[in-house]
C-alpha cells in the first residue's frame, strides 16, 4: 500500500470515528432531553455560545434545544479533579476506561452505512473494512467492552464496583448466547444456496431490497434487541451499573475524564449496537419494506448515508424512550430471563427457521 | 388481625411482561408530548398568594406618609430580636406634625428574621407587613442588615382602611379630643 493510500484510510477512519463521537455526544443530550420531556421538564435550554448563540432566530432555537450543552459536558469532564483513589491497582484502573471504549470505536470499521452507485451500475458499499466475517467480528470484538467493566470493577478494589463488575460479567455471558444464536437464523437466510453472502454485513443490506428481516423474523429481531439491551447495559438491564443499588456500580471509583470516558463508551455501545440492528433488521440504507434504494452517484450515497443514521437515530430514541419507561430487573430476574426464556426461545427459533429453509429450498 | 391479600397468578402474557411494557411505552410517549410544568425561574416568577410570608417591609400610606410611629411593639415581640428601632420626633409645623412619632432609623436583621409574622400582627398601625419577596441575597453580613430606606423601598405603598391620624388631627380640630 503506498502512502496516499494510506493517508485516504487514515482521513476515512478519522472521519468516521469523529462522526460517531458526535453522535454519541448528542445521544447524550437526547439523553438529556427526552427524559426532561418525559418527565414534564424542559431540559438543558441554557448553554449557548458567543457567536453562534447571537445569530437571531436560530441562535436562541439552538440554546433552547440544548445544542451546546455537550461541548459544555465535555469540557466539564475534562477539566473536573482527578481523584485515583489510592486503594486501586492502577495499571488496570487507568486501563478499564480505554478498554470500555475501544471496542465500540473499533466495531464501527465493518458496519456499512450507506452505498455508492457508480454510472456503470456497480455497487460500492461505503464501508471502513468490508470483511467476509463481518458479524462474527461485530460480536468478538463488542463483547470485549465487558473486560472494561470487568477490570474496572476489580481494579477499583472496592466493594460496589466489584458487584457491579461481577454483574456485568455474568449478564454478558448470559445474554451473548441468546443474543449470538438470534443471528444464526438472518446468516441462514441471507445465504441462500447460489449466493456467497457468507457473514458479511453488506450483504445481508442487500439482502433486505424486499422485506426488511424484521418483517420475516420478528422473533429473531426481538431476541437480539434485548439482548443487545443487556450487552449495552441499558436500563431495564443495567445491571453494572445500577445507581440505585450500587451507588454507581462499575464506575463508582472514577472520576473526571476517566468516567467520561465510560460515559462516552456506554452511548458509543449503544449507537454501534442501533447500528447493527438497522443493518440486520431494517433494511440498512433501503428506505421502506419492499422499496430499495436506487440512487446512482454521490446524491444517492449521501441519501443513503441519511436514510441510515435517521433509522440509527430513531433506535437511540428508541433505546433512551425504554430507558426512561421502565424499572430495572432484579439481578435474579435478569439471570432467569437471559438462561430460562430467551436461550431457549432463541434455539426454538433457530430450530424453526432451519426447518422452514430447509423445506423451501427442498420444495423449489 | 393481619389482612392477606390474595393475589392473582399472572397470566401467562403477563408473565411475557410484553404488554406493562407496551403499556408503559405508550404512557411516556404520552408525557413526551404534554405541556412542561417547568418555571423558567429567573425570567418567569411563580405567583405569590396573598398571605405570602416573605420579607417583611415597611409600608406607607397612600398620602405617602410613613406609618411606623416607632412604637417598639414589633422591636419587643420579635422572637428572634431582628429588628431595631431608632425613635425620632417629628419636627413641628410639618405636614405630619399631628402624628405621634417616626422612627430616625429601623433595622431589620435578615439573618435573624425567622419569617413568623408576629410583628405584623402587633403593629397597631399596620405599618409592617411580610410581603411576596422570597429571595434575599447578599455578599457580606451587612448587606442583610435592612435598613429603613431599604424596607421602605421594599414595602412600598399598600391601601390604608382608617387614615387613623387624619381622624384624629379632624376631631382635635372640631374640639373633640378623641
Amino acid at each position: 500500500m503506498d502512502f496516499i493510500t494510506f493517508l485516504i484510510t487514515v482521513a476515512k477512519a478519522l472521519a468516521v470515528v469523529a462522526v460517531l463521537m458526535s453522535f454519541c455526544a448528542y445521544a447524550v443530550l437526547a439523553e438529556r432531553k427526552v427524559s426532561a420531556w418525559i418527565q414534564g421538564r424542559v431540559g438543558p435550554n441554557r448553554t449557548t455560545l458567543p457567536v453562534i448563540g447571537s445569530i437571531p432566530v436560530i441562535g436562541p432555537i439552538l440554546t433552547r434545544l440544548g445544542m451546546f450543552q455537550p461541548m459544555a459536558d465535555g469540557l466539564k469532564f475534562l477539566f473536573k479533579e482527578d481523584v485515583t483513589p489510592a486503594h486501586v491497582n492502577r495499571v488496570f484502573y487507568v486501563l478499564a476506561p480505554v478498554l470500555a471504549l475501544v471496542p465500540a470505536l473499533v466495531t464501527v470499521t465493518v458496519v456499512p452505512f450507506g452505498q455508492y452507485v457508480s454510472a456503470a451500475g456497480e455497487v460500492v458499499p461505503l464501508v471502513l473494512a468490508d470483511l467476509d466475517i463481518g458479524i462474527l467480528f461485530v460480536l468478538a470484538v463488542s463483547s470485549l467492552g465487558v473486560y472494561g467493566i470487568i477490570l474496572a470493577g476489580w481494579a477499583s478494589n472496592s466493594k460496589y464496583p466489584f458487584l457491579g463488575g461481577i454483574r456485568g460479567s455474568a449478564q454478558m455471558i448470559s445474554y451473548e448466547l441468546a443474543m449470538g444464536l438470534s443471528l444464526l437464523p438472518v446468516f441462514m437466510w441471507v445465504n441462500a444456496p447460489g449466493s456467497d453472502a457468507a457473514l458479511n454485513l453488506t450483504a445481508v443490506v442487500q439482502g433486505q431490497q424486499g422485506w426488511w428481516l424484521i418483517l420475516w423474523q420478528p422473533l429473531s429481531a426481538f431476541i437480539f434487541l434485548v439482548a443487545l439491551f443487556a450487552e449495552t447495559n441499558r436500563l431495564p438491564f443495567d445491571m453494572p451499573e445500577a445507581e440505585t443499588e450500587l451507588v454507581g456500580g462499575f464506575h463508582t471509583e472514577y472520576s473526571s475524564f476517566k468516567f467520561g470516558l465510560f460515559f462516552v463508551a456506554e452511548y458509543a455501545h449503544i449507537v454501534i449496537g442501533s447500528a447493527v440492528f438497522t443493518v440486520l433488521f431494517l433494511g440498512g440504507w433501503h428506505p421502506f419494506p419492499g422499496v430499495p434504494l436506487q440512487m446512482e452517484g454521490l446524491l444517492g450515497a449521501i441519501v443513503s448515508i441519511g436514510i441510515f443514521t435517521s433509522k440509527v437515530a430513531a433506535l437511540v430514541f428508541f433505546f433512551i424512550w425504554v430507558r426512561w419507561t421502565l424499572p430495572r430487573f432484579r439481578y435474579d430476574q435478569v439471570m432467569t430471563l437471559g438462561w430460562k426464556v430467551l436461550l431457549p426461545l432463541a434455539i426454538a427459533n433457530l430450530v424453526f427457521y432451519a426447518l422452514v429453509i430447509a423445506a423451501y429450498d427442498t420444495l423449489n | 388481625m393481619a389482612l392477606v391479600i390474595q393475589r392473582k397468578p399472572l397470566s401467562w402474557l403477563e408473565k411475557t411482561y410484553l404488554p406493562q411494557i407496551l403499556g408503559g411505552l405508550k404512557i411516556t410517549l404520552k408525557h413526551l408530548f404534554a405541556p412542561k410544568v417547568t418555571l423558567q425561574y429567573p425570567e418567569e416568577r411563580p405567583v405569590i398568594p396573598e398571605n405570602y410570608r416573605g420579607v417583611p417591609t415597611l409600608v406607607k400610606d397612600p398620602n405617602g406618609r410613613e406609618k411606623c410611629v416607632s412604637c417598639q411593639l414589633c422591636e419587643f415581640v420579635c422572637p428572634p430580636k431582628a429588628i431595631r428601632i431608632w425613635p425620632g420626633e417629628i419636627p413641628e409645623n410639618t405636614e405630619t406634625s399631628h402624628v405621634e412619632k417616626a422612627p430616625d432609623d429601623f433595622e431589620i436583621d435578615m439573618l435573624r428574621c425567622i419569617y413568623c409574622g408576629l410583628c405584623q400582627e402587633v403593629c397597631p398601625e399596620e405599618a409592617i407587613f411580610l410581603q411576596d419577596t422570597f429571595s434575599v441575597t447578599g455578599y457580606t453580613r451587612d448587606e442583610f442588615k435592612f435598613r429603613k430606606e431599604k424596607l421602605y423601598e421594599l414595602g412600598g405603598t399598600l391601601p390604608d382602611r382608617h387614615y387613623k391620624w387624619d381622624k384624629k388631627k379632624e376631631a382635635a380640630r372640631r374640639g373633640n379630643a378623641h
